[in-house]
C-alpha cells in the first residue's frame, strides 16, 4: 500500500510540480523563492556584482559598508558585496556538483549493495566501511596534500568522501525496503531486478536520499570552510563562503557584523532548502492528511 | 577599521631598539606610556605566570637541537643560560661567560666562565658542560637546527675548569652572537663527553615541572638562581594556543596574563581594553618574495627590477599587517641594525618603471607564478593576491598559487622560480647576509651569486676598522637592493599583550616577542 | 539468537580486516604525501647532511614495506611505536603521546553525549508527535540554522557570549596534571555546549525522522484506528520499530565525537587526539598516525557494529534473512 501510494506520488510529483506549489504552505513557498534568487544570482554574478572577484578597490583594509562598498571591504580591499555575489556562483556550485556527484555514486553502489546482497553487498560495504574508518576531514587534509587544492580536485576528493555517507544511507534504506512483501511479490512475478529497482526501490527510498540531500548539499559548504580553518580551502582569488567566513571569523568578538553576512548567506540558503525537502517529504511520505 | 590604518604611524615611527609601548586606552594613533609599563619600585616576587604561545610543535623534543617554535624557545630560556645573551636594551652581554676576547684574526676565541653556578641537577657548571654542549649540536651525526650555525669550528677544548677555546675556520667578529642562540642554552655534561638531556635539567631561573611538547610546559623558580633580581614569578605555565583568535580570548578573559604573537587585524581593538597593555617592538624578521636568479625569468636584473618595482609595499603592509611594522627594501638589515643604510633609496610601487625594465629585458609584459602558502609567512597568501593585483599595472601577470602548510619549506621554498618566505630576525648584518645571501649559503634562496657581493661579506667579516665595515655593508645592502633576487616586503613587529597586572622595565629586548623570550626572568606582577 | 552470536562474531573478524585494511590506507597515503618526518621538522634548518643523519636515526632509509611490517609485527605484542619526536635522548612511547589524549577525547565525549542525546531523542519525539505544529517548525528552523554555520563559528559565538561579555567561563579548555573532576567539568562546560549545538540538531532530526517514517507503516495506523493514544502508539508502537535508526544515529553521532572534533580541540585549545593526529600528519610522525588511525577505526568500526546489532536485533525481517 505505501509502495503504491509512493509510487504514484513519484509519477504525478513532475507533472504536478507547479500546482502542488501553488498549494504549498507558506514556508515551502518562501523557501523556494529563496532558492530562486540564490540560483540567479550564481547564474548572473557577473552581471550584478558592481565590482571584479579579485579587484583590489579600497586602500584600507576591512573597509566599513557605505559609499560605493554596500557591504564595507574585506582584509585587502576587495568589494565584500561583489565577493558575496561571485560566492554564491563559486560555493553552491562547487556544493552543487559535489553533492551530485557523491549522490550519483552513492545510491548506485548503495542499491547495488541491498539488491543483490551476497559477495557485493560485502565487497562494497567492507570498502566502505574502510573509508568512513578513516576521519573524514584529516582524511580530506591528506589527500587535498597529496593532489593539490585546486576545485577539481576538492569537489572530487569531497564527493567520494560524502559518496560513503549516502552509500549507507541508500543502502540501509533499500535494505528495509528489499525485505518488504511487495518486492517478494514482483520477485515472485518474475519482473526483472531493472524494474523492481526502478519501478519500486528507487521511488521508496527518494524520500530518504532527498532529505539527505538537502544537508549533504549545505555540508560542502562547512566541509569547505572547516578544511580552510585547517589551512586548505580554494585557489585565491576565488571568493567562497566558506573560506570568507573563515578569514572573517577573529574579528568576530568587536563587532564586525558586515563580515558575517557570508555565514548568514550559508544559513538561509539551508534553511530554505531544507525547508523545501520537507515539504516534498510530507508530499511523498503519504502524510499529508494527517493531524 | 580606522584603529588600524591610524596605527600604520607606528610603523613610521622613529625606530629605537627600545619598545614601542601603546597605552592601553589610546586608540593606538598616539604612542602612550601607561602607569604600568614603567613601573618604578622594585620588582615583586610571587604569582604564576600563564602565557600563551603562539606557535609550538608536538614533535619537540627535550633536546634543544629540537627547538624552532616560540613554546620550546621559551622553555629553553626558562630552563636554561646561554654562554652570551641580549640584554633589554638588546647589546650583548655575558650570561654564563663573564667576558671573551678574541685573537687579532677572529679565529680564535677565549670564553671566561662565570664560576660558583649550579644546574637544577646540582651538578656544578664547569668548562666541560660547555664542550659537550657545543659537541653535541656540531657532531657529524647531529640533527641540531644550530648545526649549520656551527659549522666553522673545529675545536672546543677547555683551560682548567672556567675557560673554553674555540677555534673557528674562518674569522668571525660576531661568533659570541651566534652563542646566544636558543638552541645553545648549556647542558649539563653525563661525563662521558655527551649532554644530559633527559632531565630536562638547565642553569636557568626555572625547573622544569611538566613537559608535554606542543602542548602545555610547567616550571617553578628555581631557589637557587645564580642571576640576582631575576626570575621573579613562583611559576611559569607555558600554553600552546594555536589558533589567534583563542589566544586573545584566553588574555582578554584572564585565563593567562599574557599571549603573544597576536593577529594585527585585531590589535587596534584589543588596545581598547583598558585591562590588558601591548607591547610592540620592531623586529629584524622581515618576508620575502624570493625570484631565483638561476631560473627563467628572473635571470635578467633587468626582469628583477621590474618585479621590484611592481610591489605595492605600502599596501601590502598596511592590509597584510596592519601597519605593524615598516616596509622592506630588498635586503635583510633591519633599521635597528648599526650597519642600516640611511642613505638607500627605498625603492617604491612605480608601475611605469616596471615597464622601463621589462622593455630593457627585452619584453612587453611577464607571465609569471608565485608559490605562497599559509606556512609560508603570516599573510603571505594575502601579499601574494596583493603583489598580482599591483604588478598588473606595469605589465606584469602574477598568477598566485596557494600550496599547503606542511612540507612548504622541504618541498617548495629553494626549488621554486618565484616563492614566499618569511625570515626570523639574525642579530647580527654579517648573519643575516651569511645566511641568505651568500653564494654558498644553504639558505640562499635566490640562487644568488654576485662576486663582488661575496667578496665584500668575508672581508667584512675580520674589518676591525669600523667605519670601512659599515662601509662595506652599505655596498652590500645596495648590491641586494639594485641586483638582488629578493623582495623584502616589510619588517615585522614582535607584538605580544599581557594584563596590567604584569609589569617590566621601560626597556624590552626585541630579539623575539615578550622582551626576547626573557619575559620570564625579567617581568613581574605588580 | 543463535544467529546473531553467528553474525556478530563473523562481522568481529571482518572489523579486524577493516582496520588492517585502514592501516594499510592511511600508510600508503602518508607515503605519498611530500617530504617526511626529518624534513618537515628540520623544517628551515634542513641540510642534507643532517636530513640524511635523521633519516637513518629514525629508520627511515629503509623500504616502506619493512617500515610497514615492523610496525605491524610490534602491534602484535601490543607494542605501539616509538614516537619520531623524542627521537634518541628521550623516546616517547606512541602509547605515553596518545593514550592521555584519547583519555581526554573520551572524557569530552562522554560528557557531551550525556547531556545532548537524551534532549535530542526527546525533541526528536516530540518534533514527530507533533509534527507540522509551530514548536515542530520551530525547532527544525532552530536545529537548521545550529547545522548550517560552521562549527568554529558557532565555537567564536558563545565564547564572546558567556566567556568575554558575561565571563562565566574559561575561554580556554587547556586541562592540566591534577585535576578535580569538577574542574574538568567546568573547563569543559563550552566545547561541551558547542558540541552539543551540533549534534543535537543532527540526532533531533535523524530521530524525528526514523519515527515518522515508522508512523507511516501500516501496523501504526491500526494502531491509530483502535483508538490508541498517540504517546502510546508512539513508546509501544514506534519507537521499538525506529530504535534500529535511532541507535544509528547515537553511533554516528558518538563518531564524530571522538573523530571529527579537530576544529573544536583548535578552539578551546583543547588537548584532544583530533589536535594529535593533523600535528602528526604534518610533521609525518608516522607512528603517532598510525596509532591514531588504529583508534579511529576501532571506535568507528565498535559504535558500527554494536548499531548494526541494534537493528538486526529489532529488526524481525533482518534477524532472518533469506
Amino acid at each position: 500500500m505505501r509502495a503504491d501510494l509512493a509510487t504514484k506520488t513519484a509519477d504525478t510529483s513532475v507533472r504536478r510540480r507547479s500546482k502542488l506549489l501553488a498549494a504549498a504552505p507558506f514556508a515551502a513557498r518562501v523557501a523556494a523563492v529563496i532558492v530562486l534568487i540564490y540560483l540567479l544570482v550564481a547564474l548572473f554574478a557577473p552581471l550584478l556584482a558592481p565590482f571584479g572577484e579579485g579587484e583590489v578597490v579600497s586602500e584600507i583594509p576591512y573597509a566599513p559598508p557605505g559609499g560605493a562598498f554596500l557591504l564595507g571591504t574585506d582584509q585587502l580591499g576587495r568589494d565584500q558585496f561583489s565577493r558575496l555575489i561571485y560566492g554564491a556562483r563559486n560555493s553552491m556550485g562547487i556544493a552543487l556538483a559535489t553533492t551530485a556527484i557523491s549522490f550519483t555514486l552513492g545510491s548506485l553502489f548503495g542499491i547495488i549493495a541491498a539488491t543483490r546482497r551476497g559477495w557485493v553487498d560485502q565487497a562494497i560495504s567492507r570498502f566502505v566501511d574502510v573509508i568512513m574508518a578513516i576521519p573524514q576531514l584529516i582524511f580530506a587534509l591528506i589527500l587535498l596534500s597529496i593532489a593539490g587544492s585546486s576545485i577539481p580536485n576538492l569537489i572530487i576528493i569531497i564527493a567520494l568522501l560524502d559518496s560513503t555517507r549516502v552509500f549507507r544511507v541508500a543502502r540501509s534504506v533499500a535494505m528495509n525496503v528489499v525485505a518488504m512483501d511487495f518486492i517478494e511479490a514482483a520477485r515472485l512475478r518474475g519482473e526483472g531486478l531493472v524494474w523492481i529497482i526502478r519501478r519500486e526501490i528507487l521511488p521508496n527510498i527518494l524520500p530518504t536520499l532527498v532529505a539527505e540531500f538537502g544537508l549533504r548539499f549545505c555540508f560542502a559548504f562547512l566541509t569547505i570552510s572547516a578544511l580552510s580553518f585547517l589551512g586548505l580551502g580554494i585557489q585565491p582569488p576565488t571568493a567562497d563562503w566558506g573560506s570568507m567566513v573563515r578569514e572573517a571569523s577573529p574579528l568576530i568578538a568587536y563587532g564586525k557584523m558586515s563580515l558575517f553576512i557570508p555565514a548568514v548567506a550559508i544559513a538561509v540558503l539551508t534553511i530554505s532548502v531544507n525547508l523545501l525537502v520537507d515539504w516534498f517529504l510530507d508530499k511523498a511520505s503519504g502524510l499529508r492528511n494527517e493531524r | 577599521m580606522t584603529e588600524a590604518s591610524k596605527s600604520t604611524s607606528i610603523g613610521n615611527f622613529a625606530l629605537s631598539r627600545r619598545t614601542l609601548l601603546i597605552g592601553a586606552a589610546s586608540a593606538a594613533a598616539i604612542p602612550m606610556i601607561s602607569s604600568r609599563a614603567f613601573a618604578q619600585d622594585a620588582p615583586r616576587k610571587g604569582g604564576i605566570m600563564r602565557v600563551a604561545m603562539g606557535q609550538a610543535n608536538t614533535a619537540e623534543a627535550l633536546d634543544p637541537g629540537t627547538y624552532s617554535t616560540s613554546l620550546s624557545i621559551a622553555f629553553a630560556f626558562c630552563r636554561g643560560n646561554n654562554l652570551a645573551e641580549y640584554n633589554k636594551n638588546d647589546e650583548l652581554v655575558g650570561e654564563l661567560a663573564e667576558s671573551w676576547e678574541a685573537s687579532p684574526d677572529a679565529k680564535v676565541w677565549t670564553f671566561k666562565l662565570r664560576k660558583g653556578v649550579k644546574f637544577h641537577n646540582g651538578k656544578s657548571f664547569v668548562a666541560d658542560d660547555v664542550i659537550a654542549t657545543f659537541n653535541h649540536h656540531r657532531r657529524a651525526d647531529s640533527t641540531s637546527g644550530a648545526k649549520a650555525l656551527l659549522a666553522d669550528i673545529t675545536d672546543v677544548r677547555a683551560d682548567g675548569d672556567h675557560v673554553v677555546i674555540f677555534e673557528l675556520v674562518n674569522g668571525n667578529a660576531d661568533f659570541p652572537n651566534v652563542t646566544a642562540g636558543f638552541h645553545l642554552i648549556i647542558l649539563p655534561s653525563d661525563g662521558k663527553g655527551g649532554v644530559d638531556i633527559a632531565s630536562g635539567a638547565g642553569t636557568g631561573g626555572y625547573k622544569m615541572t611538566s613537559f608535554d611538547p606542543g602542548v602545555r610546559i610547567e616550571l617553578v623558580r628555581n631557589p637557587e638562581y645564580w642571576k640576582e633580581n631575576a626570575a621573579h614569578f613562583d611559576g611559569v605555565h607555558l600554553i600552546a594556543v594555536l589558533d589567534a583568535a583563542a589566544r586573545n580570548n584566553a588574555v582578554v578573559s584572564g585565563q593567562v596574563d599574557a599571549a603573544e604573537r597576536n593577529d594585527t587585524a585585531t590589535i587596534g581593538m584589543l588596545s581598547q581594553n583598558s585591562q590588558l597593555t601591548i607591547d610592540e617592538t620592531p623586529s629584524a624578521a622581515h618576508n620575502n618574495f624570493a625570484m631565483a636568479c638561476t631560473m627563467a625569468p628572473f635571470t635578467d636584473p633587468n626582469i628583477r627590477l621590474a618585479m621590484k618595482y611592481g610591489v605595492d609595499r605600502e599596501d601590502i603592509l598596511r592590509k597584510t599587517q596592519f601597519g605593524h611594522g615598516y616596509v622592506g627594501n630588498d635586503h635583510p638589515i633591519a633599521k635597528s641594525n648599526k650597519y642600516f643604510n640611511t642613505e638607500l633609496a627605498q625603492t617604491a610601487y612605480d608601475p611605469d618603471k616596471a615597464r622601463h625594465y621589462l622593455r630593457q629585458a627585452g619584453v612587453e609584459s611577464l607571465d609569471v607564478e608565485l608559490i605562497t602558502s599559509e606556512g609560508a609567512a603570516a599573510g603571505a597568501v594575502q601579499a601574494a593576491e596583493l603583489f598580482s593585483s599591483s604588478a598588473a599595472a606595469g605589465g606584469i601577470n602574477i598568477s598566485v598559487k596557494r600550496v599547503p602548510s606542511d612540507g612548504y619549506y622541504s618541498d617548495v621554498w629553494l626549488k621554486s622560480p618565484f616563492a614566499a618566505s618569511d625570515w626570523g630576525g639574525r642579530p647580527t648584518a654579517d648573519l643575516a647576509f651569511t645566511v641568505g645571501y651568500a653564494k654558498d649559503a644553504p639558505w640562499n634562496e635566490t640562487h644568488w651569486q654576485n662576486p663582488k657581493f661575496n667578496e665584500l661579506l668575508v672581508a667584512a667579516r675580520t674589518e676591525l676598522d669600523e667605519e670601512r665595515r659599515r662601509g662595506m655593508y652599505w655596498e652590500m645592502q645596495e648590491l641586494c637592493n639594485r641586483d638582488g633576487g629578493a623582495i623584502v616586503l616589510n619588517f615585522q613587529n614582535w607584538i605580544s599583550v599581557r594584563t596590567n597586572k604584569v609589569a617590566h622595565d621601560a626597556a624590552v629586548s626585541a630579539q623575539w616577542p615578550l622582551d626576547g623570550y626573557k619575559a620570564f626572568e625579567r617581568w613581574w606582577f605588580a | 539468537m543463535h544467529a546473531l552470536g553467528r553474525t556478530i562474531l563473523y562481522r568481529l573478524v571482518l572489523g579486524l580486516f577493516s582496520i588492517l585494511a585502514v592501516s594499510v590506507v592511511v600508510f600508503s597515503a602518508l607515503e605519498f604525501l611530500p617530504g617526511d618526518f626529518a624534513a618537515s621538522v628540520l623544517g628551515r634548518s634542513a641540510t642534507p647532511e643532517t636530513v640524511a643523519a635523521f633519516r637513518q636515526e629514525l629508520g627511515l632509509d629503509l623500504p616502506p614495506v619493512q617500515r610497514y611490517l615492523a610496525w605491524i609485527g610490534g602491534l602484535l605484542h601490543g607494542d605501539l611505536g616509538t614516537s619520531f619526536a623524542g627521537r634518541a635522548y628521550t623516546p616517547r612511547p606512541v602509547a605515553d603521546i596518545v593514550l592521555p589524549r584519547l583519555g581526554n577525547t573520551l572524557f569530552l565525549a562522554a560528557v557531551t553525549a550525556a547531556l545532548a542525546t537524551p534532549i535530542a531523542l526527546f525533541l526528536g519525539l516530540l518534533a514527530a508527535l507533533y509534527r507540522n505544529s509551530r514548536f515542530d517548525r520551530l525547532v527544525n528552523a532552530l536545529t537548521l540554522s545550529t547545522i548550517a554555520i560552521p562549527e568554529f563559528l558557532v565555537a567564536y559565538l558563545i565564547i564572546l557570549v558567556l566567556a568575554v561579555k558575561f565571563p562565566l567561563f574559561y575561554s580556554m579548555s587547556s586541562l592540566s596534571p591534577g585535576m578535580t573532576l569538577a574542574e574538568k567539568l567546568y573547563l569543559v562546560a563550552l566545547p561541551v555546549l558547542t558540541l552539543s549545538f551540533v549534534i543535537v540538531a543532527h540526532m533531533m532530526r535523524m530521530t524525528r525522522a526514523a519515527i515518522i517514517g515508522v508512523l507511516s507503516s501500516p501496523y501504526i495506523e491500526m494502531a491509530r484506528l483502535k483508538g490508541t493514544r498517540p504517546w502510546h502508539v508512539i513508546f509501544r508502537h514506534a519507537l521499538p520499530n525506529a530504535l534500529g535508526p535511532i541507535v544509528n544515529v547515537i553511533a554516528f553521532s558518538l563518531a564524530y565525537l571522538v573523530v571529527g572534533v579537530v576544529v573544536i580541540e583548535v578552539v578551546f585549545v583543547y588537548p584532544g587526539i583530533g589536535q594529535t593526529m593533523v600535528d602528526a600528519v604534518r610533521n609525518r610522525d608516522i607512528p603517532v598516525v598510525q596509532a591514531c588511525t588504529l583508534i579511529f577505526a576501532v571506535t568507528y568500526i565498535t559504535l558500527n557494529l554494536v548499531a548494526d546489532i541494534v537493528a538486526i536485533a529489532t529488526n524481525p525481517r533482518l534477524l532472518h534473512a533469506r
